[in-house]
């Protein structure tokens, strides 16, 4: 069961973009269906299929990650059909020196604030987001703390 | 002629009686009426989320306690239960029972809080130290098994810290029924009152499909007539055993989701109870818990999700085979369920923001991380 | 001779009356702490009867902090203007039937016109401080204080029907010869006036005004010290006034069986009267402003109204 819908979405996704290596990589991970694919591949369109598809309708959801890997920068988005009861892991590759993926927060609302999370904090950018800017950290901030070359100003921060 | 009337900027917080700890909101309002709100957070950031990579996998235990710190417990337990999963251990059926207990109590207390506060908003005094009163005796409680009031850090990898002392289940048992008299009590105290009712009844409606765009979870969603629960529709832990219902109303205003958190606390009791008569003796950690500090994950990565008292919180731990995790994201409820607030609050005058935002029932640590 | 007399009764029932908002503070607290299961203060002598005196003794060496944006004299004024009329009201009671001030033969219009300067003070206050929770907490105060003072007045315009006197020693001699309380041929006039009373009060549940969770602390957000020991000692002052303005028009006064002097009678009518207020804040949820407005010129005024047309045709047709 898990499989096939691992299969549906690849296939829909791909049919999307119009050629048959879009989705870079579709497995199991712990027996729910996880998708990778690339910035360029991940547009609104997708997006909204995966969540208007009948067979998906992905309508919830539930987390949205960044995670930087050093060599490139990925966003995990958690994406359940409650219709359905299914899960799905979209990730989305981007590279590091100008992460930017395509915003989600048209699609599903809950976007808004986890994706200027993910800014604030990883540097990834998302053009088509109503109000990206800084959310925990102040305005004027400098670096994303969370990147995994960020350097600690400790004596900024009044800890030496 | 018409009054000339000029709109203005009400800075709200982040030092403000309801505002629940230190959060602001930037109101555009023209006489009471709101045409603009937006919400500033961040105040209380600690940067959880950076800590967790310089910190061994069971280090960071506690500071999950510091993100919804009225509700502790279920935070210990889902960052416990995502390493579990990443390193695929069995958990002794005893440290479940413990934990399904502790985290239904520490549920009944994040709800009567949220009842005391929230009722503090709309104006009324005595429910707030009725609450009190009643989560004192729960806390105590918690107190006895974990050592702690609010900060437990009681649920750990593998099981739990302690297993339960002498007697512990038996008071709990007789804490549960002093409880739901309480609660009933409490209802008849202020469900019917007119007054109340006018303030909440048709105010800040949620729709049902708006609430699952907007990711709302737990109460605030089943206010809005989804009736969905993680410990029903997907168990975790050992929940399939116990026989509650998932209170869900319809109208999706404030009195619905008071309503529904009323009625929820009276199915956790009922979970309490049948988890009380069922518990089994045996272990109360997994054996590799007890001894080992250094965890070390396969590489990999997991999501998983349950069921706090604000709503769904996730965790997702990314592993790379080392004792530290590579990357833990913490999806907070409140942190998803209060950013609503831009969109629902215009158009309301100030009376109905506070009663609205009373109702999501966010703490602050969980905004912020 | 006449002069000092009247200066000597003034400063005396001021000195009372402070004492009076002493305690009447201390038994709310009191009565809403076992309410609340607390106990209430305890700890500054025996049952917490110097708590006040405490509280009053560091209002007063608080240092008196004006804001620099605030409008001075008006700011400085306000609490005065606040607690002065409410205050001057006390001259008209009686409170026996020997001891009162000024046997004023318009007593009831005289009480009524003085109280409503008190909410000069408020909106002077709520302006003045150049803050915009203060002067939102000002204008709603303005608006409700207005609103519930018609049917306030209209509520009381039936017992003056009744008892033909604007006077209130008469008004209390008039329940004495008819040998009834007020409050039973005027029950729906009595309800309206509590009503109206705790809006026009702003007490809870209509305490809008200075609602904590929406306005931080309303039209006294900026004041602290001695002056807003003053805005607290007015508003307790009018409660005060209120209450002995109700026991003398509804509760006949100082009337009541003859093994305690009139005045005692007097005086625990009133304590009566303020503990339903307290019973009352301990009670319930606070109102919407909107509510509140529609609920006092569409319920209160109309009940009031036809309250004196009834009391009327019945003045006339059963020669009362």
């Amino acid at each position: 069961m898990t499989e096939e819908y691992l299969e549906l979405v690849s296939a829909r996704i791909n049919n999307i973009a119009g050629h048959d290596s879009a989705v870079e990589e579709a497995k199991l991970n712990f027996g729910k269906p996880m998708v990778t694919i690339s910035t360029e591949n991940w547009t609104q369109d997708t997006a909204r299929m995966l969540h208007d598809d009948p067979e998906l309708k992905f309508n919830f959801l539930s987390c949205l990650t960044g995670i930087d890997y050093e060599e490139h920068m990925e966003v995990v988005y958690n994406l359940y059909s409650i219709p359905h009861n299914q899960y799905l892991y979209v990730k989305v590759k981007t590279p590091r020196d100008n992460p930017e993926v395509q915003s989600v927060q048209p699609v599903w609302k809950t976007a808004d604030w986890l994706e200027r999370e993910t800014y604030d904090l990883l540097g990834i950018s998302f053009p088509g987001h109503r109000n990206l800017k800084r959310i925990l950290l102040e305005d004027d901030w400098e670096g994303h703390p969370l990147r995994k070359d960020y350097v600690t100003d400790k004596k900024a921060m009044g800890l030496d | 002629m018409s009054i000339r009337t000029e709109q203005m900027t009400l800075n709200m917080g982040p030092q403000h009686p309801s505002t629940h700890g230190v959060f602001r909101l930037v109101l555009t309002i023209e006489g009471e009426t709101i045409v603009k709100a937006e919400p500033v957070i961040g105040y209380l950031h600690r940067g959880s989320e950076k800590l967790a990579e310089n910190l061994l996998y069971t280090q960071f235990i506690p500071y999950t306690d510091r993100l919804d710190y009225l509700n502790a417990m279920t935070n210990n337990y889902i960052y416990c239960a995502g390493v579990e999963e990443l390193l695929d251990w069995e958990i002794p059926e005893r440290a479940e029972y413990l934990r399904v207990l502790v985290m239904e109590l520490n549920r009944i207390a994040s709800h009567l809080v949220w009842w005391g506060t929230f009722l503090l908003d709309i104006g009324a005094l005595s429910p707030f130290l009725y609450a009190f009163r009643d989560r004192d005796l729960i806390l105590d409680r918690l107190n006895e098994i974990s050592g702690a009031r609010m900060t437990f850090n009681y649920v750990r990898i593998g099981g739990v810290k302690w297993d339960a002392p002498d007697g512990w289940i038996e008071k709990v048992q007789e804490t549960v029924k002093e409880v739901r008299e309480n609660i009933h009590e409490y209802d008849r105290l202020v469900t019917g009152n007119e007054i109340f009712q006018a303030r909440t009844i048709g105010v800040g409606k949620i729709t049902q499909e708006d609430a699952i765009n907007w990711g709302l979870s737990g109460p605030i969603a089943r206010g809005s007539g989804l009736k969905f629960d993680l410990r029903k529709e997907e168990p975790y832990s050992i929940y399939d055993r116990f026989d509650f219902d998932v209170p869900t109303f319809q109208e999706g205003d404030v009195y619905a989701r008071y309503k529904t958190r009323i009625a929820e606390m009276h199915e956790s009791l009922k979970i309490i109870e049948q988890a009380c008569a069922d518990i089994p003796d045996g272990e109360y950690i997994h054996k590799k818990g007890k001894r080992i500090m250094m965890i070390k994950p396969k590489p990999g990565e997991v999501y998983k999700r349950c069921e706090a008292s604000k709503g769904e919180i996730g965790v997702y731990i990314v592993s790379d085979g080392k004792t530290q995790p590579y990357r833990v994201k913490l999806r907070r409820p409140s942190f998803v369920n209060v950013q609503i607030l831009q969109d629902y609050l215009v158009g309301e005058p100030i009376a109905n923001l506070v009663a609205i935002f009373g109702s999501l029932d966010i703490v602050l640590g969980e905004v912020d991380a | 001779m006449e002069l000092l007399m009247m200066v000597v009764y003034a400063v005396t029932v001021l000195m009372l009356l402070l004492g009076a908002v002493t305690y009447s503070i201390l038994f709310e607290r009191k009565v809403i702490g076992y309410m609340q299961v607390r106990h209430g203060p305890n700890r500054h002598g025996p049952f917490g009867m110097l708590q006040t005196i405490a509280d009053v003794s560091k209002l007063l060496m608080k240092e008196d902090v004006i804001p620099k944006a605030a409008d001075r004299p008006i700011f400085i004024l306000a609490p005065v203007v606040a607690f002065v009329p409410a205050f001057a009201i006390f001259a008209t009671i009686a409170w026996s039937e020997n001891i009162y001030a000024a046997d004023l033969n318009i007593g009831v219009l005289y009480f009524i016109g003085i109280s409503s300067i008190t909410t000069l003070g408020v909106i002077m206050g709520g302006w003045s401080s150049n803050n915009k929770y203060s002067l939102m907490g000002a204008m709603r105060g303005v608006a409700q204080v207005i609103s519930y003072e018609i049917p306030l007045v209209l509520s009381i315009v039936g017992v003056v029907i009744l008892a033909g006197t604007l006077n209130f020693r008469e008004i209390v001699l008039y329940q004495e010869t008819i040998g009834l309380w007020l409050i039973i041929p005027q029950f729906l006039a009595f309800l309206v006036y509590m009503i109206a009373a705790i809006a026009e009060l702003n007490r809870s549940p209509f305490d809008l005004p200075e609602a904590e969770s929406e306005l931080v602390s309303g039209y006294h957000t900026e004041y602290s010290g001695f002056r807003f020991a003053f805005f607290m000692l007015a508003e307790y002052t009018y409660a005060l006034a209120i209450s002995a303005l109700a026991t003398t028009l509804f509760l006949g006064g100082w009337l009541g069986p003859a093994f305690l002097p009139g005045i005692v009678w007097f005086l625990l009518k009133m304590c009566g009267f303020m503990f339903i207020w307290f019973w009352l804040r301990a009670t319930l949820p606070r109102a919407r402003v909107d509510h509140l407005m529609g609920f006092g010129w569409k319920v209160l005024i109309p009940l009031a109204l036809l309250n004196i047309v009834v009391t009327a045709v019945i003045k006339v047709w059963m020669g009362w």
